[in-house]
């Protein structure tokens, strides 16, 4: 009997199929990350993984938990891709497997394990690397075509697993900062926004290569929409918010601000705006509670990739609002039937 | 056409209605006995009046409702009465309750019934009394007591909803019901109708039961109601919970603990008019009902099924198929597993399911709650089921309570579509008798503490009195002795005589008040009516011992 | 460097006198805080405790010279409730003291003789009865102390637990634990 308690049926859709769901709809965004950077991602989501299931597999068995259905859940695979997916791909193979055992271990399991913990794991692993190995986490691969010196596969995987680069390869030949990064750094150094545009690493929207990246994740966030595994609200205010925002401060100022829709393709917004902030377990779970959320996080971004110290701010924004999720949940709850105010 | 309402969320479970529905309603043969529970209504249980060995016609009533709200149980058959005893019953708790055996003698007489060709001829008060005594009882699985819930303080009630919306997948018991017999159950709706004062009557039924909107519908047209509306409601899963039903139909929201007349509305289930028309037009009590017999069965189908057939016996007669691993009366969502297969069908049985790992299947090891909100999505009272589950599960009631636990229909919905397969249902149900308990422990606690101060206030009150007699009787002691007395006595030297007779006698009485009250049984000052009633009762038994043994002695010599 | 350490001691000053103030402007009357206490307690009346009833003991945790563990008709949640409402650890029950099932007193009335001991002892009046007559126990009313069975020179009164029925059944709290042992079975 299935317990001994109604109800007796129940629908045929688990954790594990809607984890797995989340991993096919990041794979036109790493399809195209491939085209573009060349197959290292490849290397480091491998890595991510493998990292991600043998923690938790000895965090469960530290905590006397079955191993068989926490593992099948795909929870710990999604933290690993969201995390390699966030950190540049040519990187030394330890950073991202650091990165992945911090986020499971100490953000998820130290927490309480899965729908446990306050934060999204894989946005903790990024910000517990940044702040440690900062210079490693600015070389970013220059997509294919505007390299120098094209790296080949064995080159990359040379690297990363041994930190060789081919003979008089320097590792600034072959990387270079994020559209983002370079943008704030120029402005700093008071070039035009104009002449900075110009620059071959800038495309139709912002980065070459990134915001194709960025789009394939719009496509896979339409079908999760169109699936129906997460609802409209989290990347509708996050996007709104960016859009409008940057869109004032381009207005006011437009020879420092750049368009909104170059904050829409640049950085992890899209990434971001679908797959982290979307984490059911991190994010409000009201649907007013989930547009202040969004809002706010879309706020912090701007905020933080404009004025902050950081190139980025997805991952800071993500946390920030982690933290007051609760609080947020608590001011929304929805009345409930019957005991709204107007009837008919 | 009508303006519908929704409301929020909803599921669509498979339905599995067109196995049961395919063939007419089979009369059930009669079992080789019945066990009849005294208890199968809302409210006090009602008290056996027949005595073991006891012959009984169908329909005599075995049971007498009790108190105000109850209701009356009838022999299903003739034949006689067999056992008066604690017997496994139809309840999730496998405990037994108060039930009566019966064998039937195989004539299935009636007895004589009361019938009555105009109801209008009635008082509403008389025809609400007849309900009561023939046991009419909600049908649609809340059996609380329908003369009850005929009442309508003030004329307020606007809408009568009639529901046949059977929302629950398997069950098909109304949809056959309507289709066979919609002329007899609008009869009963007009009756209800006029105890109600109320304007329109509402019937709704799901869409995906054609034939029976065709047959209530052109019963309606036969039948020549006014103000009588069929409508045909979408399928969604808990359409047909009252509550839902009403917002639907009506766009009202009645909202947990708020009674539905209050805000015009009444509700009740197709089977319930239908048993109320039969009570008063034929003097027939409730002894029999509609079941559907399904799941892990040869032929699913509907009987006209006596109430207290054994479970095993009906399900026999659909032919049950090898591998049935228990019955669940009710359907899927809300329906119970029994905890016997013998126990007798009561009122609230609607439908009975043989399960089989085939048709439920064991449910999937529950993982942590991920917080997705599939459960608030789909919940039809609008709650938050993931908090609720959070706070029941830490055994934080209080906090259940502010999240509005009580607004829980246990419809199951949430349950339904949790991916985490969390039996989000058996929480809540757990939290809600825990509170129960724990308030009426509560209340058990602020009686004693009451008459516990009662009692220290009563006995400080005593020993006062007693010192304050002590001196005094010191002071006239003492006053005796001092030689001021003549004086005292001087001062009042032409006292009436009859003064200081009126005095004496007075002191004789108060002497005499005071030995009576030293026998006086103790503790009965602060009695409710109740107690009162149990103590005559004692006192009663008292007497009858003593007779007896009075007998005894004479008997002896 | 100075002055920013002047300012920190100055907040601190600060502080520590608005905490001081709170601290005696909002402290918990005593009266109060003993009617909470009285309020957890189960009002059994029982004396187990040590204490001529619940009152003197919700007097006595109060006034801080007895423990909380000491109620067994409370039972575990009502050392935690108590626990929760003076911010203190839950503590366990000592030795001897351990929670009884919930009963009821019994009178057999073929044994009574009538001599209102019982009476008397009841903390709550819940038995019925006069002189020289049977006694009755008014069954709602009993807390279930046993206060009366010692005084009973016939020794007609018994304790009986209370029984769960169709009314008071409750629902269990779901056991779908999910853990290595359970999956290893
Ligand atoms: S459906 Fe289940 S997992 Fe999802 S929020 Fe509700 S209880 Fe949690
Ligand atoms: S069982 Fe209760 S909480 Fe769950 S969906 Fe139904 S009404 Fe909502």
């Amino acid at each position: 009997m299935s317990g001994f308690f109604s109800p007796f049926i129940t629908k045929p859709v688990s954790v594990s199929q809607i984890m797995l769901h989340v991993l096919l709809a990041l794979i036109p965004g790493i399809a195209i990350y491939v085209w573009f950077y060349g197959p290292a991602i490849l290397i480091s989501l491998t890595l991510a993984s493998i990292t991600a299931l043998v923690i938790e597999a000895l965090m469960l068995k530290i905590q006397n938990k079955p191993l068989a259905p926490y593992l099948k859940d795909n929870s710990a695979l999604l933290t690993a891709w969201l995390l390699a997916l966030s950190i540049p791909p040519l990187a030394p193979w330890w950073l991202v497997v650091v990165g992945t055992a911090f986020a499971i271990s100490i953000s998820k399991h130290l927490y309480g394990g899965l729908g446990n913990n306050p934060f999204n794991p894989a946005m903790i692993g990024y910000a517990v690397l940044i702040i440690s190995f900062p210079s490693h986490m600015t070389h970013w691969l220059t997509p294919h075509g505007l390299a120098e010196i094209p790296l080949s596969f064995p080159d990359q995987l040379n690297y990363i697993f041994h930190g060789m680069l081919p003979d008089g390869v320097r590792l600034d030949a072959v990387t270079m900062a994020t559209p983002l990064d370079t943008l704030k750094t120029q402005l700093h150094l008071n070039t035009q926004l104009k002449d900075i545009l110009e620059m071959p690493i800038y495309g139709r929207m912002a980065g070459i290569g990134s915001e194709w990246v960025a789009t394939g994740f719009l496509l896979g966030g339409i079908y999760l929409l169109a699936k129906r595994l997460i609802s409209w609200h989290i990347p509708a205010a996050f996007l709104g918010t960016l859009f409008i925002t940057s869109g004032l401060f381009h207005l006011l100022d437009p020879s420092h601000h750049v368009a909104p829709l170059f904050h829409w393709f640049s950085g992890a917004a899209m990434l971001g705006a679908f797959f982290i902030l979307t984490d059911p377990v991190t994010s409000p779970t009201t649907p007013r509670g989930k547009l202040i959320f969004a809002a706010g996080a879309g706020l912090l971004t701007y905020l933080i990739r404009s004025f902050g110290g950081f190139p980025d701010g997805m991952a800071f924004a993500t946390l920030l609002m982690n933290i007051c999720v609760p609080l947020i949940d608590a001011w929304t709850q929805p009345k409930v039937f019957g005991k709204k105010e107007k009837q008919p | 056409m009508r303006t519908l309402y929704k409301f929020h969320g909803g599921v669509h479970p498979p339905t599995n209605k067109t196995q049961s529905n395919l063939t007419p309603i089979a009369q059930a043969a009669l079992p080789s006995k019945l066990l009849i529970p005294l208890h199968q209504h809302v409210g006090s249980s009602a008290k056996p009046v027949v005595e073991v060995g006891e012959y009984v016609l169908k329909g005599q009533r075995i049971g007498r409702p009790e108190g105000h709200l109850s209701s009356a149980v009838h022999a299903s058959t003739s034949g006689t009465i067999a056992a008066i005893d604690m017997q496994r019953v139809a309840h999730p708790s496998g405990i037994p309750d108060l039930c009566i055996t019966l064998i039937p003698d195989g004539l299935d007489e009636w007895i004589a019934l009361d019938t009555c060709d105009d109801w209008t001829t009635l008082s509403h008060t008389d025809l609400r009394h007849r309900l009561r005594e023939a046991g009419v009882v909600g049908l649609g699985g809340a059996v609380f007591p329908s003369d009850m819930k005929l009442y309508s303080h003030k004329h307020k009630i606007k809408t009568l909803v009639l529901n046949g919306a059977e929302c629950e997948p398997y069950i098909t018991c109304d949809d056959m019901l309507m289709r066979e017999r919609a002329g007899e159950i609008l009869q009963g709706a007009e009756m209800m109708r006029a105890l109600l004062y109320a304007e329109e009557v509402l019937i709704g039924i799901e869409d995906n039961k054609p034939e029976a909107i065709a047959a209530m519908k052109s019963a309606v047209v036969a039948g020549n109601h006014q103000r009588m509306e069929v409508i045909a409601v979408p399928t969604v899963y808990p359409g047909g919970g009252a509550k839902q039903l009403i917002r639907v139909l009506t766009g009202i929201e009645v909202a947990a603990g708020v009674r539905s007349t209050n805000m015009g509305v009444q509700c009740f289930n197709v089977g319930t008019a239908y048993s109320a028309w039969r009570a008063i037009r034929f003097g027939e009590p409730l002894v029999s009902r509609i079941v559907t017999v399904t799941g892990n069965v040869s032929r699913p189908q509907n009987y006209d099924a006596l109430i207290g057939t054994p479970m095993d016996e009906l399900v026999a007669q659909s032919g049950q198929l090898p591998g049935t691993t228990g019955y669940i009366m009710g359907g899927p969502m809300m329906g119970v597993l029994m905890p016997s297969r013998q126990v007798g069908v009561i009122k609230a049985a609607n439908c009975i399911i043989a399960s089989s790992d085939k048709l439920f299947p064991t449910a999937k090891p529950a993982l942590p709650c991920i917080r997705c909100t599939r459960c608030a999505d789909v919940c039809p009272s609008e709650l938050q089921p993931q908090e609720l589950y959070w706070f029941s599960k830490a055994k934080n009631f209080d906090k259940a309570e502010d999240y509005h636990l009580f607004d829980c229909i246990e419809c199951g919905a949430c349950s339904y579509v949790c991916p985490s397969n969390i039996p989000l249902v058996q929480y809540y149900r757990f939290a809600k008798s825990e509170i129960w308990a724990r308030e009426a422990g509560k209340k058990a606690a602020d009686a004693a503490r009451e008459r516990h101060e009662y009692r220290e206030s009563r006995i400080e009150r005593e020993k006062r009195e007693k010192t304050e007699k002590l001196a005094a009787k010191e002071k006239a002691a003492q006053a005796a002795k001092t030689p001021l007395q003549p004086v005292v006595a001087a001062a009042n030297p032409d006292a009436d005589p009859e003064n200081t007779m009126q005095l004496k006698i007075q002191t004789a009485i108060d002497r005499a008040k005071e030995q009576a009250a030293a026998i006086k049984p103790k503790n009965v000052e602060q009695l409710t009516p109740q107690q009162q009633a149990e103590i005559n009762d004692i006192e009663a038994r008292r007497a009858r011992i003593r007779e007896l043994a009075k007998d005894n002695t004479d008997a002896q010599p | 460097m100075f002055s920013a350490l002047l300012v920190m001691a100055a907040l601190a000053i600060v502080l520590g006198a608005v905490l001081g103030f709170a601290a005696i402007k909002f402290r918990v009357e005593g009266n109060p805080l003993v009617d909470k206490i009285d309020a957890v307690l189960p009002q059994t009346q029982c004396g187990q405790c040590g204490f001529p009833g619940c009152k003197p003991y919700a007097n006595a945790i109060a006034e801080g010279t007895a423990d909380i563990n000491l109620c067994p008709p409370g039972g575990e949640e009502g050392i935690q409730k108590l626990a929760n409402l003076l911010g203190m650890e839950f503590k366990p029950f000592g030795g001897a003291t351990v929670p009884k099932p919930k009963s009821v007193a019994v009178i057999d009335e073929s044994t009574c003789i009538g001599c209102t001991l019982c009476i008397q002892a009841c903390p709550v009046d819940a038995i019925a009865g006069a002189a020289k007559q049977l006694h009755t126990v008014i069954v709602p009313e009993c807390t279930g102390c046993e206060l009366c069975v010692p005084p009973c020179p016939v020794d007609c009164i018994s304790m009986i637990p209370i029984e769960e029925n169709i009314t008071n059944w409750k629902w269990k709290y779901p056991v779908y634990a999910l853990t290595a042992s359970k999956q290893a079975q």
